[in-house]
């Protein structure tokens, strides 16, 4: 029973992770500009392709060079991946975002094209690369380590890692520097920092950058951990992984980071102990507890400065 | 002046079409070339279509002393229950069709079947393997063998085979089929080694990628053999969960891994694994390897069970066509008649094996299983064969 218990809270720190990773790239889109990037969770879902062609080119299948070991693909896909589904991230904030903001509109209206963007990256997805799945390549072997009955594996210890040391980064980059500094200073009043020579562009373009990369990330170590990829793979676990963050204060990166790996947790402790239909309807009663307990999440704060 | 044009074109192509519509059979398929399992579809269409460049290059379909062209009707029903009641109703009344193959899997054929029957147009489903699809539906038959078979002979075959004393199930529980196989397996290998024998009867639900939870409980329940009666998107990521968290015991597989891309997506962690099914494309013989050869040859792969089962399916319903001996050209009564012809073939000798249909009751087909080991080159071959 005991075994289990610990078991299951590993397979909820893996399963966590992923909420977590989504969860910080919605928080700090929403913190710097208010707005709730929709198009986060397709975003992810780019991401795990990107990895899927990153990997496939640098492990020498399309021809392009020769195959790289493993472990050196995987350490180059993280950086190229993060970039490329960075990229992806900024130019929908160019195209679609930033023209809606230049005209003033309300942030409904910025809600709702966030939304669609989400709605074509999936479909456009469906329309190039077809329905099929895609299997992800093994990049590393996965090693099993059983301690007195309770096994891990070498994946799920990175995935658990990459987690937390992307949450230190991003809580770094948030306080300790001058951009973070800045990304503040807009979430506090966005007219009033152009005034003060902050290129108020530049800090939000950075933080899409933030954002998709860790979703990018995300999306790599997803796609390892569940090697099979299709272009719906995002719009659920994006859902999800936004009512995480609000749970959890949506803006605080901690309760971001802390609103994933509940709802991970929730999910899977119910499913151990429960049939799996009752899964989501304990894990989002559980939730809605929370919310009306406290409305602001739990490490939100009702003020109108974020992050 | 250019309107008039127009309008003249139109009217003669109005007459033009009935007249055109009088010499070509229509049939429908109802089948998934988009959503979960679009390599389904895929191989449906791709038997649908060799099999109609095979009649109409040879002149088409002798029905008494005419010709008909065959003309396929193709509806997407996404894999989704509610897309494939909607393309059935478009697909009947809208194209009008003479009869309808597919939906391939009960999810999507049992609620097409009810509006097939209530419109009273005959539909052949080739690969669902749920009692419900044809349960008192005169107007629905079936061209593979029922999870009421393939649940025992699994339970069967994990009871002989690995000497398996206790077993577990991971299911999709909001799946018809899923659902009803994995509780068609747990009454049978309960029956066989005694109640409580299934240790472990777990649940998710569509869309599904994490199994840890449900697998942990597997793993600590001391399964000997793991029965998973999922789609070949679910299975690699079962499996592979599984090994990691330590599950190194036979996993056994219905006939819903056969289809579509199976070893390309689990790779390695699938093979040595056995699944039930309705046939073996390696080392066929007879009818069955032509059909193999000539599918090969255009698609550059080896058909699946569906490719396999649509072929009989839409042969089985064109057999009957043609034992109406004429069509009158009135909808109504040539569906009424195609269903009563369909009805009427008591044997049918297809490539998955000979069907016969009981005299009376539900029209469901007493076919062999087959029972297929995935070998070391990643090839379903054939292990042994269970009759009912």
């Amino acid at each position: 029973m005991l075994q289990s218990f610990l078991q299951n809270i590993l397979n909820a720190l893996q399963w966590g992770s992923f909420y977590s990773l989504i969860a910080l790239g919605y928080c700090l889109v929403y913190g710097v500009l208010l707005l709730i990037n929709f198009a986060h969770g397709d975003i992810f879902m780019v991401g795990a392709y990107l990895a899927f062609f990153v990997s496939m080119v640098l492990l020498g299948k399309y021809g392009a060079i020769a195959g790289l070991p493993g472990w050196m693909v995987l350490s180059l896909a993280v950086p190229l991946t993060m970039i490329l589904t960075a990229v992806v991230g900024v130019t929908l904030e160019r195209i679609a975002y930033r023209p809606l903001r230049r005209k003033g509109v309300n942030r409904l209206y910025v809600v709702i094209t966030a939304l669609m963007c989400g709605l074509i990256l999936e479909n456009g997805n469906l329309a190039l690369l077809g329905a099929s799945r895609k299997s992800f390549p093994t990049l590393i072997p996965i090693q099993v380590f059983d301690f007195h009955g309770i096994i891990v594996t070498n994946l799920k210890l990175m995935v658990i890692g990459v987690a937390i040391l992307s949450f230190l980064l991003l809580h770094f980059i948030v306080t300790r520097t001058k951009m973070g500094m800045a990304m503040r200073a807009i979430s506090y009043d966005r007219f009033a920092v152009p005034l003060m020579g902050i290129p108020a562009d530049t800090v939000i373009v950075f933080t899409f950058v933030l954002g998709s990369g860790f979703a990018g990330l995300a999306g790599l170590f997803f796609a390892m951990t569940y090697p099979v990829i299709d272009p719906y793979m995002g719009a659920l676990i994006g859902w999800k992984a936004f009512i995480a963050a609000v749970v959890g204060g949506i803006g605080s990166i901690a309760g971001a980071f802390a609103g994933g790996f509940l709802l991970g947790f929730v999910e899977i402790m119910v499913v151990a102990f429960f049939p799996s239909t009752y899964r989501d309807l304990i894990a989002f009663s559980i939730l809605l507890l929370i919310l009306s307990i406290r409305p602001t999440g739990l490490f939100g704060v009702a003020r109108r400065t974020k992050i | 002046m250019k309107r008039s044009w127009l309008i003249a074109l139109f009217c003669v192509l109005g007459l033009a079409a009935p007249a055109l519509a009088a010499d070509t059979i229509k049939l429908g398929f109802n089948i998934p070339l988009t959503g979960d399992i679009p390599d389904v579809g895929e191989s449906s269409k791709n038997a649908a279509e060799m099999l109609k460049k095979k009649i109409n290059d040879a002149g088409g379909l002798r029905v008494g002393d005419k010709s008909y062209m065959l003309e396929f009707v193709y509806e997407d029903n996404e894999s989704k229950a509610e897309s494939a009641l909607s393309a059935t109703r478009k697909l009947i009344t809208q194209d009008n069709v003479l009869g309808m193959v597919g939906p391939q899997s009960s999810k999507q054929a049992v609620p097409a079947a009810e509006a097939a029957n209530e419109l009273k147009t005959p539909m052949m489903a080739p690969w669902s393997t749920n009692p419900n699809t044809t349960k008192a539906r005169p107007f629905v038959f079936r061209g593979c063998f029922l999870d009421t078979f393939q649940g025992p002979t699994a339970a069967k075959f994990a009871s002989e085979e690995f000497k398996a004393k206790k077993a577990a199930v991971l299911y999709d529980i909001a799946s018809d089929y899923p659902k009803g196989l994995a509780e068609d397996f747990k009454t049978a290998f309960e029956k066989i080694n005694g109640p409580g024998s299934v240790v472990a009867f777990e649940t998710f639900t569509t869309k599904d990628v994490d199994f840890s939870a449900q697998l942990t409980n597997i793993a600590k329940s001391g399964a000997e053999v793991l029965f998973v009666p999922q789609y070949y998107n679910e299975v690699p990521l079962i499996v592979q969960q599984a090994k990691s968290l330590g599950f190194n015991k036979p996993v056994l597989g219905s006939d819903s891994w056969g289809s579509g891309d199976l070893m390309g997506l689990c790779g390695d962690t699938c093979k040595g694994f056995f699944f039930v099914t309705h046939y073996a494309a390696a080392g066929a013989k007879g009818k069955t390897k032509e059909f193999i050869d000539a599918y090969t040859t255009q698609y550059k792969k080896t058909p699946d069970d569906v490719a396999a089962l649509t072929w009989d399916s839409a042969n089985l319903m064109l057999a009957a066509v043609q034992s109406m001996g004429a069509l009158s050209g009135d909808m109504a009564k040539d569906r009424e008649g195609l269903m009563k012809a369909m009805a009427g073939i008591k044997k049918f000798e297809g490539i998955t094996g000979d069907m016969s249909y009981p005299a009376t009751g539900d029209h469901d087909p007493i076919k062999c299983a087959v029972v297929v080991k995935i070998d070391d080159a990643g090839k379903f071959a054939f292990y042994k064969s269970v009759c009912p």
